[in-house]
């Protein structure tokens, strides 16, 4: 197990015991996390997005060109952008941080 | 006063559990409306991945989205469904034994019960959040462009790096006086003949590529509401501020789903889905039903396949309140055939 944290829009911070091998966005669903996830992680929409915190972005994983192009669709964008359903639990995030922004 | 359709079962939305909701209610001689918010059916299918191929559905193993929702369409002919395409559910409410719905139009529609298959929601622009984009949209703000002379002797910025904001930039650099592109990065989602093209242009000086920025808020002329747009604050990540007069903006950001006026009706909804009760797809109202993406229960799969079943659930459980007091006799179609209505 992985604990990674989620900061909600209105600031409160919910810290959650994930599997490894989940993506973020799977974890965030089964949380009742504020977020649409609308395509359901097919990697057709950018409402997953998060905000990573910058200590953690490294570790986030590579960016693919699909989600750099769909990013291109969400607003609000930083430099730590990601689409969640494109990050995988893992022991190398144990402690990460990341913010969801407004459902908009 | 306008006419009033009459109908057993109002189906919202279009898509392929929309429509193979129309089959399961026809199969029980029950008749229906379907209201969907795009100006074709098959919702998310049509809009969002026509060409890619499905692998998991029954017996139609790689079939194209476009095509299964061409084939659900010649599955429910037979049941005659009125669909009213182009306009979006904006109020629900029970009057006497009958549901009441408005559309964004003006339609008007009384229905004995209603099956929401309305996905993720309502297709529609994907706006960027601006606090005051709303004021200028109409006049100044353009998610779509109708009239391209409408923008002659105008000065615009375009918002976005797919396809439309390539191919109006190239189209728009001949009439507008000034044309600028405002994008996050250097890379456009775009046919790549006509991102060569765009950049052509903004080596003569005809159109200006405003990059790495995005749109940061927007300035009118202090009228008030029906404001026109006088300047478009763009900024960079680190913070850098441009500041661009202009007349126009034309946001491309693609379409984006809202729930809008579903959240109103007074069903139990987390997180753009409704709960429902697995067995029968009944909402916590009485009379109305959800399918499809937007249904939710424990376990639930948000698979085409799961839809399918969950609209032969609903019009089972509708049937009882469409038709009261009458038997449901459960046939297989083997022996009912296709009825008529």
């Amino acid at each position: 197990m992985t604990t990674i944290t989620f900061i909600k829009p209105d600031g409160e911070k919910v810290a959650v015991e994930a599997t490894n091998g989940a993506t973020v966005m799977e974890v965030a669903k089964d949380q009742d996390m504020p977020m649409l996830a609308a395509c359901g992680g097919s990697l057709a929409c950018a409402t997953c997005h998060v905000i990573v915190d910058e200590s953690w972005f490294e570790k986030s994983g590579e960016v693919c060109e699909a989600e750099e192009d769909l990013l291109d669709t969400a607003h609000g964008l930083t430099n730590t952008s990601r689409l969640c359903c494109q990050m995988k639990i893992s022991d190398d995030v144990e402690g990460m941080v990341m913010t969801l922004p407004p459902m908009g | 006063m306008s006419e009033v359709h009459s109908t057993d079962v109002a189906i919202i939305g279009a898509g392929p559990i929309g429509l193979f909701s129309v089959f399961q209610c026809g199969m029980l001689k029950m008749s229906c409306h379907v209201i969907d918010a795009l100006p074709a059916t098959g919702g998310q299918c049509t809009a969002l991945y026509p060409e890619k191929p499905l692998f998991d559905i029954p017996a139609a193993p790689g079939i194209n989205a476009v095509d299964l929702i061409e084939r659900l369409e010649k599955q429910i002919a037979p049941f005659k469904p009125v669909i009213h395409l182009n306009q979006q559910v904006t109020e629900l409410e029970k009057i006497d034994e009958y549901w009441h719905l408005s559309t964004s139009t003006g339609l008007k529609i009384q229905a004995k019960a209603v099956i929401i298959a309305a996905g993720a929601g309502a297709f529609g622009p994907n706006k960027p959040p601006l606090d005051n984009i709303e004021q200028f949209e109409g006049n100044s703000v353009h998610y779509l462009v109708q009239k391209r002379e409408d923008f002659r002797g105008q000065r615009i910025v375009i918002a976005g790096g797919g396809d439309s904001a390539v191919d109006w930039a190239l189209s728009l650099a001949d009439v507008a006086t000034e044309v600028y592109v405002i994008h996050r990065r250097d890379r456009f989602r775009a046919i790549p003949e006509s991102v060569a093209q765009m950049k052509a242009l903004a080596d003569a000086g005809k159109v200006e590529l405003v990059i790495p920025y995005q749109l940061a808020s927007l300035e009118g002329d202090g009228d008030g509401d029906g404001d026109k747009l006088k300047t478009v604050v763009v900024k960079t990540l680190d913070g850098d501020e441009r500041r661009i007069e202009a007349d126009h903006l034309l946001s491309f950001f693609g379409l984006a789903t809202k729930l809008g006026p579903i959240n109103d009706w007074g069903l139990d909804i987390l997180n753009g889905v409704i709960k429902v009760e697995a067995t029968t797809c009944a909402t916590n109202i009485d009379g109305i039903f959800a399918v499809g993406d937007i249904a939710d229960y424990p376990h639930k799969l948000k698979l085409i396949l799961s839809g399918f079943s969950e609209a032969a659930q609903a019009a089972h459980a509708a049937y009882l309140i469409v038709n009261p007091g009458q038997a449901l006799n459960f046939e297989h179609s083997t022996t009912s055939g296709v009825p008529t209505l």
